[in-house]
């Protein structure tokens, strides 16, 4: 290691070497697309979660009294649209997958650079549907877009949000594509499959879901786009069609899109327990292969959103029992995290505080999502609060603080600068708390049957839903405050350096912000992953 | 590692290497896997009308067998001939390619653009067949004396559906076909690399084998029991 302190700062990195607007739109560097992508994601949470206020405010009382019913339907459908779509699937395959894929596998860029900027532009194209909604009057028919009110009876403009998810999707697919060929082909002289960090193995099983499941949901927009908008019908009975095969072939991309959104996070979190623990993780085999279980059964389960349809009982009953499979490999990951932070010297750095968060509510997200699994329990629970809270468990508790997680954990890889220590971790408090209480009264209000997408509720149910508005005010300002410390450290921040966490992985070993072509020399892998010293020979044995 | 060694300028590179592979092969592995994968989401992508095919024909048996006699078997027939034909040039196009022989490699590109595009000129023919006798789905249908008139909308719904979607598959290859055929009489291609015509060759068969799948879903269905050709 021979380096030169005083230059760091001026060291040629992917963020200097070339300067200029078109610089950054043509560019063809993993890193700078990542950043483009950061730009773009973080602007389409600011604007879905301006929704996620509005749907909050308006239920802090019991009367409809700041929207309409119709007003209401397009926020909670817009609010539901840009998470799903243009947040949480792009957000850490696009942004940290992109930055940090090849940085991992010793790569010089993903496979394919050129698709790779396509991707971002796709992206973009979606988001020009995406506003255009948005400006010109909405869309009422919630994310799923259920026939036949989609197609027939819906006022919104369906075509288009169905346009715009259907763009997205080749954006997903493109990324998912360039993984799979990345991973197989570009990994660094020595760095075997099960060499490989537990992100990348994340990866690597998002994208199989990527590549098979996003070519469904596109098909099935696109039939949905010609029944509604030219009257070739498939699934409104007036056609002589089934609305139920609609909900089977959506659910048959939209429920492994979930282990889209959550399976990146989970590779975040194993990167993050074991650097702040600095211990090997516990069971690394079965993590890395409980990674491709979740993406196998999560594809054989979608029926399970189909328990009150007219999905038969039998068919219920092996979706019942496949989801409850789908459980065991989450629940190995959790139980390998908790044994690698056990009698570890955890420190409590802002990455790992929003790494012990997404591990306590994820697992509380999932659990509820075995009631939800249970066919009885879920005709009482279907359509209401209860799904609500059990999924953002999931999605916020999750895949977003496993998003802040690693956006803490890498941030000074990505700019090469520290962010504040204790605002980042009063941040991390307040999510936590906002978090809770914004989503565990909803919990009791489902299980209570206030249902789901409704702007009015009975006055009984003011109290938990004020805590809930309350809560999402904290939240709110929970990721407000990142937002603040993020930039400031742009200028501000101290140096980072190569590697602040002490951690073991192949991106710390090259400088911060790293050179454009990753390593100067590609580097050798001699080593199993998270090889932490002495101790850890003491700790196999 | 830090030192300040300047990074390797363009490696010269007879076979089009690009930056961050090491090796031709590897770059050829990547894009040959990329392709195979790509193809792995098409299916995917016409998987999903497959299943609803197959769905309401399991549902709705009778609508579909008479609607099937509807399709013109001759034409089809015709037009699958076409489709295999222009593989066949297609994969002479890549095998005069890996020999280098560039004459050859753009005589039968544009031999497989013409093949495909008689198919799509056959195709739509087809399709202006069907609007005049009001069988495109929608107000203009009509189906007079039919038994099931709503599911027998339903066949041709998947029939455009499905047909349409190939088509649009046939129609972006044509436009790939024009480049390449450009690329190659330029000389861009030589034995040592000529991946995009391979790869684009994949493709191409891919576009094929799902049409030796939709011909007989849509144009053979219950043909033996209904007296022959019509």
């Amino acid at each position: 290691m021979i380096t030169a302190p005083p230059v760091v700062q001026t060291k040629r990195n992917y963020i200097n070497a070339e300067a200029g607007l078109m610089s950054w739109l043509l560019t063809k560097d993993h890193k700078r697309i990542a950043i483009l992508y950061l730009y773009a994601v973080t602007f389409f949470f600011i604007v879905g979660g301006m929704f996620a206020a509005l749907i909050r405010i308006e239920l802090a009382t019991p009367a409809g009294d700041l929207m309409d019913s119709n007003t209401y339907n397009k926020v909670f459908t817009m609010h539901g649209v840009i998470m799903v779509f243009f947040f949480l699937i792009p957000s850490i395959p696009a942004i940290l997958g992109n930055f940090l894929v090849p940085l991992m596998i010793g790569a010089k860029d993903l496979a394919f650079p050129r698709i790779n900027l396509l991707s971002w532009y796709i992206y973009m194209l979606a988001g020009v549907f995406g506003v255009f909604v948005l400006v010109t009057g909405g869309v009422d028919t919630g994310w799923t877009f259920y026939t036949p009110f989609s197609t027939s009876y819906s006022n919104g403009y369906v075509v288009m949000t169905a346009m715009a998810a259907f763009i997205m999707g080749f954006s997903s697919i493109l990324t998912g594509l360039n993984f799979i060929v990345t991973v197989h082909r570009m990994r660094a002289p020595g760095l075997t499959w099960f060499r490989l960090p537990l992100f990348i193995w994340a990866h690597y099983a998002t994208a199989a879901v990527m590549i098979l499941g996003t070519p469904v949901i596109a098909v099935t927009l696109f039939l949905l786009m010609l029944e509604r908008g030219l009257h070739i019908g498939f699934f409104d009975p007036a056609y002589g069609g089934d609305p139920v095969l609609f909900q089977h072939l959506f659910w048959f991309y939209s429920h492994p899109a979930v282990y889209i959104m959550i399976l990146p996070s989970m590779g975040v979190i194993s990167e993050v327990v074991s650097t702040f623990c600095s211990k090997k993780p516990f069971g690394y085999t079965f993590i890395a292969f409980s990674s491709v279980a979740i993406a196998v059964f999560g594809f054989l389960v979608w029926g399970h959103h189909l328990f009150v349809s007219s999905q038969s009982a039998y068919a219920g009953m092996v979706f019942s029992i496949l989801t409850f499979v789908v459980a065991i490999p989450s629940a190995i990951k959790v139980f390998n995290w908790t044994a690698t932070m056990y009698k570890a010297s955890v420190r409590l750095e802002t990455p790992m505080l929003y790494a012990i968060g997404f591990i306590g509510l994820f697992t509380i997200g999932g659990l509820t999502g075995l009631f939800l699994a249970s066919m009885g329990l879920d005709v009482h629970l279907t359509d209401t609060y209860f799904v609500i809270a059990h999924f953002h468990y999931v999605m916020v508790g999750g895949a977003i603080m496993g998003y802040m997680a690693g956006l803490h954990f890498w941030w000074p890889k990505i700019t090469g600068r520290m962010y504040n220590q204790l605002w980042s971790k009063v941040a991390a408090v307040l999510v936590f708390i906002g978090f809770n209480l914004t989503f565990f009264p909803q919990f009791i209000l489902g299980y209570m049957g206030m249902p789901r997408r409704y702007h009015a509720y009975p006055p009984e149910f003011q109290v938990l839903n004020v805590l809930s508005s309350a809560g999402a005010s904290i939240l709110g300002l929970g990721y407000l405050i990142p937002g603040i410390y993020f930039v400031w450290s742009l200028k501000y921040g101290k140096l980072a350096g190569p590697n602040p966490w002490g951690a073991t992985g192949l991106e710390w070993q090259t400088s911060s912000p790293p050179p454009p072509e990753n390593f100067e020399i590609t580097p050798v892998v001699t080593t199993e992953a998270y090889e932490y010293g002495a101790q850890e020979v003491i700790h196999v044995g | 590692m830090d030192s300040p060694v300047a990074v390797v300028p363009e490696i010269e590179n007879p076979a089009a290497l690009q930056h961050h592979f090491e090796t031709p092969e590897q770059q050829k592995d990547s894009a040959t896997i990329g392709m195979w994968t790509f193809l792995l989401t098409e299916i995917m992508f016409f998987g999903g009308l497959f299943l609803a095919y197959f769905a309401y024909r399991q549902a709705y048996p009778l609508a579909f067998a008479s609607a099937s006699l509807k399709t013109n078997l001759l034409i089809g027939a015709f037009n699958t001939t076409v489709l295999i034909c222009s593989s066949l040039t297609m994969a002479l196009g890549v095998h005069f390619a890996a020999l280098g022989k560039k004459n050859l490699l753009v005589v039968f590109l544009i031999l497989t653009l013409i093949l495909g595009g008689a198919f799509l000129g056959v195709k739509a023919y087809e399709y202006h067949d069907k609007w005049v006798h009001h069988e495109v789905p929608g107000p203009h249908f009509e189906c007079e004396g039919c038994v099931d008139a709503q599911h027998t909308q339903l066949f041709f719904s998947l029939y455009f559906g499905m047909t349409g979607l190939h088509a649009s598959h046939m129609i972006v290859g044509a436009g790939v076909l024009l480049v390449l055929i450009w690329q190659a009489h330029r000389g861009k291609f030589t034995a040592d690399w000529y991946t995009p015509i391979e790869n684009f060759g994949l493709y191409w068969h891919f576009v094929d084998i799902v049409w030796i799948f939709l011909f007989p879903l849509l144009y053979l269905i219950d043909r033996s029991g209904q007296g022959g050709i019509h």
